[in-house]
């Protein structure tokens, strides 16, 4: 695979939809509530669509990108990756993320390329529900029990490393402007920035992208060739 | 999506009351009986018990389609199959809001089916061992689920007859999506065919025992017919399901684990062999492949849930104070 510029920025926000949404959609039959079933497969539902239409702008067979390319050929933020921890965990991770998804998809949505600004305003639609349902749990969680509060407060605290190379190419002080905004309604904070993970753009990534992806690819790898 | 004939005995007591001759007289017309009308209490236990159980049996029958969701094989049909269970949890939603019109609670229900007093459907408590599962499924057990259903949309309760509608229309969706599932399969690769072959030989007696137990068991039709809250038989339904089913089969090449299923021209009916009820019994009683990994996983969902759902009450209260 030829990965022009073009390409590459295409697979970095296609990796990042798909591993969230694959994330997202290990909690189907698990949520905590009957509604959140439905809320958590849906918004893994969008960022599966969003990532094949942007493998599709890649003119290369989406399945291929998907499920033929070994862990150091993904593109996506390592954010994107970690295990799904508790409820607390995905959300926080949901808002971060989305967030940052708004705003490069706010820039995607004006550039000169043939596909993206299409993707941009079906994905910018979707995000925003995606930021509005995560800021409302946070801001739950946050202000809901000692537990729930201190859950919460954790799952930022862990997170807040891994946010470095989630705001490259965005402008970091709107990002964290509007992840505040949230975090003040739900009385938590989050840490000072130090030093941040990265490389998950380069394709290189923690040790949770192996296992996920052993476990998403095995039966295209276990039988080349085979249409499904 | 998937009803089952499960219900236990629940003999109506012959009430001779002015109230019991109008209200089987508006079922006699076919009118619908609403949450707000006046109703004998067996009735409304029947329904809150099937519907309820219908309800759990969409729920837990998200575990055994969700273990395939992360290793779908393309990326088409893991939005498809994503959507397929988000459809059976909504499906799980109004049948849970058509229970508490008949006045019980969500949170009743769900701890009945947590403490092994509700029953699901059977069918889920079958692992789901390969990909060719998930096309099985959906051909198979979606395809016995629309037979029962489709009845239940003209069920004499309301609330169910309508969410019946909505639930049809979307099964009979999964249902092609699961034949076409197999059908791709049919026609692939050896591996692939044999894949369908074994997953067809593992599903057809369990999809089979779906519809309950034969008639001549069955001591609780009766008043659910004069009801209409059934409208046909355990066996009338099997075999309806089976001459549909049949020719699919063969058309995609597969044949059923059944040395005895046959043609019968006089009756124009396939007949199939006979069907091992101490195995349904045994599954019903707890004892299948996957009884207790299925409620021990809708337990831990429960459990590690809990906090999650004091602290959205914690909040909620918190902003009723303020407001207030």
């Amino acid at each position: 695979m030829q990965e022009t510029p073009r390409i590459r920025m295409l697979l970095g926000l296609a990796d990042d939809a798909l591993i969230h949404g694959h994330r997202l959609s290990e909690w189907t039959g698990h949520a905590p509530t009957l509604e959140e079933e439905l809320a958590l497969a849906n918004i893994a539902l969008d960022l599966i669509g969003q990532a094949r239409a942007l493998y599709q702008a890649t003119g290369l067979p989406e399945d291929d990108l998907a499920y033929l390319r070994d862990p150091h050929q993904f593109r996506n933020v390592l954010i994107a990756e970690l295990p799904n921890g508790d409820f607390a965990f995905t959300i926080a991770r949901l808002l971060l993320v989305a967030t940052a998804a708004d705003l490069a998809w706010r820039d995607a949505a004006t550039s000169d390329d043939s596909d993206l600004p299409a993707i941009a305003a079906m994905a910018r639609n979707e995000i925003a529900y995606h930021i509005r349902h995560a800021a409302d749990w946070l801001i739950r969680l946050g202000d809901g029990t000692e537990e729930s509060h201190r859950r919460s407060q954790n799952a930022l605290d862990a997170l807040w490393p891994y946010t470095g190379e989630l705001t490259v190419g965005i402008d970091r002080s709107a990002w964290l402007g509007a992840i505040e905004a949230v975090l003040e309604r739900a009385t938590l904070t989050h840490p000072a920035d130090g030093w941040m993970q990265g490389g998950g753009r380069d394709g290189r990534h923690t040790e949770h992208l192996g296992h996920l992806l052993a476990e998403m690819q095995i039966l295209p790898r276990s039988h080349p060739g085979a249409t499904w | 999506m998937y009803s089952q004939a499960l219900n236990t005995k629940d003999a109506a007591a012959a009430d001779t009351s002015p109230e019991a001759a109008s209200f089987q007289a508006r079922i006699d017309a076919e009118e619908r009986i609403e949450p707000n009308d006046w109703m004998p209490d067996a009735y409304r236990r029947t329904l809150i018990r099937q519907i309820s159980q219908h309800a759990h049996s969409e729920i837990v029958g998200m575990l055994p389609e969700g273990n395939w969701i992360t290793r779908a094989p393309s990326l088409r049909r893991k939005a498809a199959l994503l959507a397929k269970v988000q459809d059976e949890g909504g499906h799980g939603l109004y049948l849970y809001s058509a229970a508490e019109t008949l006045g019980v609670a969500r949170e009743e229900l769900v701890d009945q089916l947590l403490t092994g007093r509700a029953k699901y459907s059977s069918i889920f408590n079958y692992p789901t061992l390969s990909w060719a599962d998930i096309g099985t499924i959906g051909w198979l057990v979606d395809g016995a689920a629309i037979m029962n259903q489709i009845p239940l949309c003209r069920c004499s309760f309301g609330p169910y007859a309508r969410a019946m509608i909505r639930v049809c229309r979307e099964e009979s969706f999964h249902q092609r999506q699961g034949y076409e599932i197999v059908l791709t399969l049919a026609r692939g690769t050896p591996a692939q065919k044999a894949m369908a072959q074994d997953a067809l030989n593992r599903w057809w007696w369990p999809c089979l025992m779906m519809f309950g137990p034969p008639d001549t068991d069955s001591q609780h039709s009766d008043t659910s017919m004069r009801w209409k809250i059934k409208r046909f038989t355990n066996d009338a339904l099997r075999q309806k399901f089976i001459d549909a089913t049949v020719p699919q089969g063969h058309f995609l090449g597969l044949t059923f684990p059944d040395p005895d299923l046959r043609f019968d021209e006089a009756s124009g009916h396939w007949q199939c062999g006979t069907i091992d009820w101490s195995e349904f019994r045994r599954v019903l009683a707890g004892d299948g492949p996957c009884n207790r990994e299925r409620l021990a996983a809708r337990q831990k969902a429960h459990d590690d849930g809990a906090w999650v759902r004091e602290a959205a009450l914690a909040h909620a209260a918190k902003q009723q104070r303020k407001a207030a």
